[in-house]
């Protein structure tokens, strides 16, 4: 070793730095990930779990959840997703500013787990592109801090699900990671439905 | 219980079965209503509380291996799978070849705490019964739930319509010919 790097550096020459500006915005994105849990099922109480002091999401600057889209940076689908729910989780998606990145939490986001029925979307990648799928029934709290952390790279590293997500074919590329799994039209705007399967909408006359 | 009834209801009742405590009644369609007003009103039974109402699907039951096994069918299920064998066979208001639903209500007295269960068995043809909202209005959203998962109407309802499902969906998913996992999405890919 030699005696210039012995001893504390001299912080009178190290006042500048150079970066990459997406580089730096990643890096600065990755630490403060404003997530948007869409908790429907059981994987809810472990994804509580995670967020208690003692596995301590705020490491990774996830402590913080805001519960409208519009302030969400990463939407966590946390539980099963029926097919009455899609379109809400959907709309969820659409109303994210961009960048957004969205997170499949067990195995039935992931893949409709053990639900083969008439009511279960068979994984939420059918209605919208996913970046981070973490496995498990529910994941135990580590699994999810692994895919926190697989997140983060990914954060600091590419632009998230929305600019290549839906080209001018309406087919997103990230849509489908599956192997096996076909590429799917992809319904686009807030109201993904048909207009001929819109339902009219009574608030009152759920009596 | 089961006694009163069979005193006061001997035309509407097809059969009656005690089980650990469960009274239970098959009943005629035609007498639900007016039984259940009684079983209400009535100082000495005093029924105000509807626990529960909710249909079967006998489809297939006993019919095939794959189906529920009765006593006569060995089960294909291990000994820990099997039900436990019932005492008795049930008679049906319809025939098995057009038998097929049966409408269950259970009732409970919080004056003199006990229990009773009644079946309506309703023909796959005509899976109607009386709606019993005019007597508990509980039974409003358990009768549309009905309505929505297998399919049988209820004369008088104020406003029939689908609960759990959304309203776009063809059929009654719990109907044991609705095929297991036919899917009908809003949104996505159809398979
Ligand atoms: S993956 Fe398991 S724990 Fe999570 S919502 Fe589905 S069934 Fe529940």
């Amino acid at each position: 070793m030699n005696a210039q790097m012995s001893g504390p550096p001299d912080t009178t020459k190290l006042n500048w730095m150079t970066t990459r500006l997406d580089a730096a915005l990643g890096w600065a994105r990755k630490f403060s990930i404003f997530q948007y849990p869409f908790v429907t099922a059981c994987c809810g109480m472990e994804y509580m779990a995670t967020a208690t002091s003692h596995y301590d999401m705020d490491r990774f600057g996830a402590g913080f959840p805001r519960f409208s889209p519009r302030q969400a940076d990463v939407l966590f689908v946390v539980g099963t997703i029926s097919h009455k729910m899609a379109p809400v989780l959907r709309r969820v998606y659409d109303q994210m500013t961009e960048p957004k990145w969205v997170v499949a939490f067990g195995v039935c986001t992931c893949t409709g787990g053990f639900y083969d029925n008439y009511a279960t979307v068979m994984g939420i990648d059918t209605i919208m592109p996913v970046d981070i799928y973490i496995p498990g029934c529910p994941p135990r709290p580590e699994n999810v801090l692994d895919g926190l952390i697989k997140l983060q790279e990914k954060i600091a590293t590419e632009p998230g699900t929305t600019p290549k997500a839906w080209s001018a074919t309406g087919v997103p590329e990230d849509a489908v990671r599956r192997p096996g799994r076909p590429p799917t039209e992809m319904p686009t705007g807030p109201s993904a439905r048909p207009p001929e399967l819109h339902a009219p909408h009574r608030p009152e006359s759920h009596l | 219980m089961l006694q009163t009834l069979v005193e006061r209801f001997p035309q509407f009742l097809l059969k009656t079965s005690a089980y650990r405590g469960q009274d239970t009644a098959v009943i005629k369609r035609e007498g639900l209503l007016e039984m259940a007003g009684r079983l209400r009103d009535d100082p000495g039974l005093q029924c105000d509380l509807l626990m529960d109402l909710t249909a079967v699907d006998y489809l297939k039951y006993g019919r095939s291996l794959g189906s529920a096994p009765t006593r006569s069918t060995p089960s294909p299920l291990p000994y820990y799978m099997k039900p436990k064998p019932t005492t008795e066979i049930w008679e049906r208001a319809v025939s098995n070849e057009t038998y097929r639903f049966d409408v269950v209500y259970h009732l409970f007295s919080s004056v003199y705490h006990h229990r009773i269960r009644l079946h309506v068995p309703v023909t796959a043809a005509d899976p109607v019964v009386d709606s019993l909202t005019s007597l508990w209005a509980g039974a409003n959203w358990f009768e549309r739930e009905v309505w929505d998962l297998f399919g049988i109407r209820f004369t008088g309802h104020p406003n029939l319509r689908r609960i759990l499902m959304y309203d776009e969906f063809q059929g009654h998913p719990l109907r044991k010919d609705y095929p297991v996992n036919k899917r009908q999405p809003l949104i996505g890919p159809t398979t």
